[in-house]
């Protein structure tokens, strides 16, 4: 037993491991900013898992169609917004019900991009490169790790990094929370809160979009339809676990791609723990932190923004 | 005279002409296919899509084909195959195991309709069985792996514990020991046939613990991209995966099965069809070798001399005595070695595996 | 100039008639559109889709198998949805109300069991879901856990669980080691309506839990506890109702119909437990529940039309060589323009000018 949690130990602080981490987790990264974002301003948008499979499915296309990784994560980016201006009709625009528009959305997109990607099933692109600097990049244990990274990795950082500080520091984070909040007093202020909202969700649609993109083009460099596998719904209870901060956002998107990574090597181990057990350890580790969370906020509820998923109808 | 001859010519001509047109344009044989997983996914059904494609090319103009791809092997399955049934197809093939109770259920409806199960072991008058001695394939794998593995350690990526899983995995180990007694596997069991992510996850993670050769019996390229990212080799599965890793990929086990379709298509158009069970294997070439590629020459003799002694039958890869890995002698019921039966119900592992089979 | 929506002064009524086939109609022009671009005859392929499968006894009994765990799982959604409690997790309801059903099977399978067995197991499946939903329930009672996410998450748990079995203790002995438990017994089985068809009993009891439901809702004190919290919350709160009880009522309710959906579609259709026995009814029951506007003569309709459109994509697949994703965008799109159509009964649109008289474009 004893053994084994060396074993464990010894995987954990591997540079390899820290490297496969940082690469699985990036598109939950991505995906949960723009959410995060988007939920602040008081959006509830379900519709991930269908945002990033078409970010998927167009960033391919676009790739393997202009050679280049940078037109395919700009078209993966477009396709997710696109997705979301839909959602953004219909839920600011006619004041439809968020979860339900959220489901469509996903529907819709996994249908979509099935289509869209059924003609590049098989196709081959170069992957995004990594960055490889002459001296830093060969540093021992954190060369590879802060110097050797993809395009999007080193942009998941400074997204989430400029989003704490749009969110904390500059006014217009400001009138968003506030937007989220209390979504009739800042009307009652002044504040465009409809233009607000579906400047998030377009914002998160993008992001959604680009988080999508990530896996054809730089993780596993082909596509297959549905190759998003959950991840969206995966960025959704990030969001929450979060508690709505960037903070612990990244904490626990890495936390999250390093227990979904674990069940897979820890049974290289040999540990005879059954497969399944090690597969459901993500959601149930999910379920269990909600819980936790959601308790220590006390009588007051969750830490959710109050006007989260209520639906607003300026009065005139 | 000359003007007899001409019009001799012009009414042979003519008769001819209306002899063809007369004749009643011959009914082509509607074949349908049922494919588990999306045409693209380059592994299982790709290849099944390849023997449907090498069909079409061989008998073109006396056959229609159809497939419907991504079919659950829920009950759903049982109203594409009965869609197909009912829509004039005579003989369709059913690519995988969970078919099988939905395949005999509509052939007991549509007795004269012809169903080619792959991978089940239930038949009826009109329902055959085929599927491929993969094993085979397996203990070459093993031998080049052993030879191959600077670490003496092998990575093996896998779906499910069915016994086409297990026997592939004894069959490869016991292919290397012939090379490396002491050689070692790490499994890891990614609970799916086909994601990309995991797999390469599931690459990644054997490839840190130690593994320098990658094998897999899952159906996309993505460890062989991880085994060419790293440096690494490794074995393809289902079909040729070199594209994917130019400089890692050794081999691959590749599943052919065009002439099998070809063969069991004529069978039908000439009326001689019947219920069979095929399990074929390298000599039949339903199991094929990719190339032997990025290894050294006595290597290469050594992986082809193997697999023409599998073809010969001088060579069974379970050939007895057998110990599991609790230390006791696998029964011998097939002569000198394991019998179909035993390898098709395949559940234990072979000695030289350390970890345990999963919900044993 | 700008578009607003204004709040109605009462619900039209002509919108709330016309609003689905209003919705339906641009959804056909939507897919015509899709397939020219195809390029499929829009016609014919509307054709294949919509009436083929309804001129065929087979077809029509395929409807109604592929429409009874829609129906069931989405009338007991709606009650949750009416009042603004947001159960995902149906999915794994009926996964773990498969399982729990299975047991019973499982346990008597090759004794000489009587006919107690059928009814053991449905009620199993019932009070499994049940207790699976209440899960996501009391987190969110007692520690005040956003439910969409816990009972999501439940759904993959579930379906490991489901998974462990089936591959482990419950594997048929005689099967190879496949992953199925043995087939079930005659007893265990849920009777055949007509024979030759796959029609079977579950769709009676699809049929009687829509009309139950009804009743419910609008003739008991429960129902109109459902429909005033989802309507006036504060309003229910004030009549002294309990909306701790009213999410526990709901989700268990909810959870009892995706349990009993689950177990009767293994014991009928499918035969025996295996990993694969749903492709994903539980998210569908939720459109569906959505399309039918949340009430159980709607959810009855709308989950026959979806059934359809699946038996469509699948007639299309073979006639028409048209991808099955296909279904995915149009289910997609129908939801869209019938949520969007919807909006228009509570609100309306209007135009407002520059000009101080304000343009007012009735629709």
């Amino acid at each position: 037993m004893f053994d084994a949690i060396v074993q464990i130990f010894g995987l954990i602080f591997s540079v390899n491991f820290i490297l496969t981490v940082i690469t699985a987790s990036t598109p939950l990264l991505l995906a949960a900013s723009g959410e995060l974002v988007v939920e602040r301003a008081g959006v509830l948008n379900l519709g991930i898992e269908g945002m990033m499979i078409m970010g998927a499915a167009c960033g391919f296309a676009g790739a393997f169609v202009s050679d280049s990784t940078i037109v395919g994560a700009f078209t993966g980016v477009v396709a997710g917004a696109a997705m979301s201006a839909v959602f953004a009709f219909l839920t600011l625009g006619l004041a439809v019900n968020q979860v339900a528009a959220g489901l469509a959305l996903t529907i819709l997109g996994t249908g979509l991009s099935g289509l869209i990607g059924a003609g590049f099933v098989g196709a081959r692109i170069v992957p995004t490169p990594q960055l490889h600097l002459p001296v830093l990049t060969d540093l021992p244990v954190v060369g590879r790790i802060l110097f050797g990274q993809d395009a999007f990795v080193y942009f998941s950082f400074a997204l989430i990094i400029g989003i704490w500080l749009f969110l904390y520091r500059t006014r217009l984070g400001l009138v968003l929370r506030a937007v989220g909040d209390n979504h009739t007093s800042a009307h009652a202020l002044g504040y465009p809160v409809l233009k607000i909202r579906m400047l998030a969700v377009l914002f998160g649609g993008g992001c959604a979009g680009l988080a999508g993109a990530f896996l054809p083009l730089a993780y596993t460099p082909f596509f297959i339809p549905g190759m998003t596998a959950g991840r969206g719904w995966i960025a959704l209870a990030l969001v929450v676990f979060a508690s709505w901060r960037p903070g612990r956002l990244v904490a626990g998107a890495y936390l999250f791609g390093a227990v979904t990574f674990l069940q897979l090597s820890v049974q290289g181990l040999g540990l005879g723990i059954p497969p399944q057990v090690m597969s459901s350890l993500p959601y149930l580790a999910t379920v269990v932190v909600l819980v936790l969370i959601s308790r220590t906020r006390g009588a007051a509820g969750s830490a959710a923004p109050a006007s989260l998923g209520v639906v607003f109808v300026p009065d005139r | 005279m000359k003007n007899r001859i001409v019009v001799a010519a012009a009414a042979t001509l003519f008769a001819v002409a209306a002899a063809t047109l007369a004749a009643p344009a011959a009914e082509k044989l509607k074949v349908g296919f049922i494919y588990l997983g999306p045409v693209g996914d380059f592994g299982w059904t790709y290849q099944h899509e390849v023997g449907r494609q090498g069909l079409v090319k061989a008998l073109g103009d006396k056959i229609d084909t159809t497939y419907l791809e991504n079919v659950n092997e829920g009950p759903d399955s049982e109203r594409s195959i009965e869609q197909l049934a009912r829509t004039g197809h005579k003989l369709i093939f059913t690519t995988s195991f969970g078919y099988m109770d939905p395949t005999i259920k509509v052939a007991s409806k549509h007795p004269t309709v012809d169903f080619e199960h792959a991978t089940g072991f239930k038949r009826a008058a009109n329902v055959s069985t085929y599927s491929g001695r993969f094993y085979e394939g397996r203990y070459i794998q093993g031998m080049i792996a052993a030879k191959m593995s600077k670490t003496g350690v092998l990575g093996y990526i896998v779906s499910f514990p069915i016994p086409e899983v297990i026997s592939g995995i004894n069959s490869t180990i016991l292919g290397a020991q012939t090379v490396n007694p002491n050689i070692k596997v790490k499994i890891i069991w990614v609970s799916t046939w086909f994601d990309p992510g995991k797999e390469a996850d599931a690459a990644k993670a054997l490839a840190d613990q130690g593994a320098d050769v990658l094998m897999q019996h899952t159906d996309s390229p993505a460890a062989m991209q991880i085994a060419s990212q790293r440096g690494l080799l490794a074995f393809g599965q289902d079909s040729d995966m070199i594209k994917f890793g130019p400089k890692s990929q050794l081999t691959a086990i590749i599943d052919n099965w065009a002439p099998y379709y070809i063969q069991r298509t004529n069978d039908v158009l000439n009326g001689s069809w019947k219920s069979t069970d095929t399990w074929g294997g390298l000599k039949s070439t339903l199991v094929e070798m990719a190339p032997y590629t990025n290894m050294p020459d006595d290597v290469k003799k050594m992986a082809m001399d193997t697999e023409a002694a599998i073809k010969a039958g001088t060579l069974h890869p379970f050939k007895c005595p057998i110990t599991d890995q609790d230390g006791n002698t696998v029964p011998c019921k097939g002569g000198d070695h394991l019998d179909d039966g035993q390898i098709l119900s395949m559940n234990f592992y072979v000695k030289g595996i350390d970890e345990k089979i999963p919900g044993k | 100039m700008q578009l607003v929506l204004e709040k109605r002064a009462e619900r039209s009524a002509t919108i709330a008639i016309a609003s689905p086939l209003i919705a339906i109609a641009l959804t056909l022009v939507t897919m015509a559109v899709l397939f020219a671009i195809l390029g499929k005859n829009p016609i014919t392929a509307l054709g294949v889709y919509f009436i083929d499968p309804l001129t065929d006894p087979y077809s029509l009994g395929e409807i109604a198998v592929k429409a009874t765990p829609l129906v069931m799982i989405a009338v007991g959604l709606s009650l949750c949805y009416i009042a603004n409690i947001w159960n995902i997790g149906a999915e794994g309801q009926f996964l773990i109300g498969a399982v729990c059903g299975s047991w019973l099977a499982v346990r008597t399978n090759g004794t000489e069991a009587g006919y107690w067995v059928l009814p053991g197991m449905l009620c199993l499946g019932a009070l499994g879901g049940a207790l699976y939903a209440m899960i996501p329930a009391i987190c969110k009672v007692r520690f005040g856990a956003n439910e969409i996410l816990t009972s999501l998450m439940l759904v993959y748990i579930a379906y490991y669980i489901m998974d462990y079995l089936v591959r482990g203790p419950w594997r048929d002995p005689h099967g190879l080691n496949f992953p199925t438990t043995a087939p079930f017994d005659p007893v265990a089985t849920v009777p055949i309506l007509i024979e030759g068809s796959r029609l079977h009993a579950g769709t009676l009891a699809a049929l009687l839990v829509v009309m139950l439901v009804a009743v419910m809702l609008g003739r008991t004190i429960m129902g109109f506890e459902i429909r005033l919290a989802g309507a006036a919350p504060r309003a229910a709160r004030f009549s002294g109702f309990n909306s701790d009880n009213l999410v526990l009522f709901t989700f268990a309710v909810s959870g009892a119909l995706a349990g009993l959906a689950g177990i009767i579609e293994v014991a009928g259709p499918i035969g025996y437990l295996q990993p694969d026995i749903s492709p994903g009814y539980g998210f569908t029951a939720i459109i569906v529940a959505f399309l039918g506007r949340l009430n159980p003569l709607g959810i009855l309709i709308a989950g026959l039309f979806l059934a359809l459109t699946f038996i469509g994509g699948e007639n299309a697949e073979i006639a028409i060589k048209v991808p099955l994703d296909l279904t995915k965008v149009f289910q997609g799109i129908l939801l869209f323009y019938v949520l969007a159509c919807d909006s228009l009964i509570v609100y309306r649109i209007r135009l407002i000018g520059a000009s101080s008289k304000a343009v007012a474009a009735n629709v």
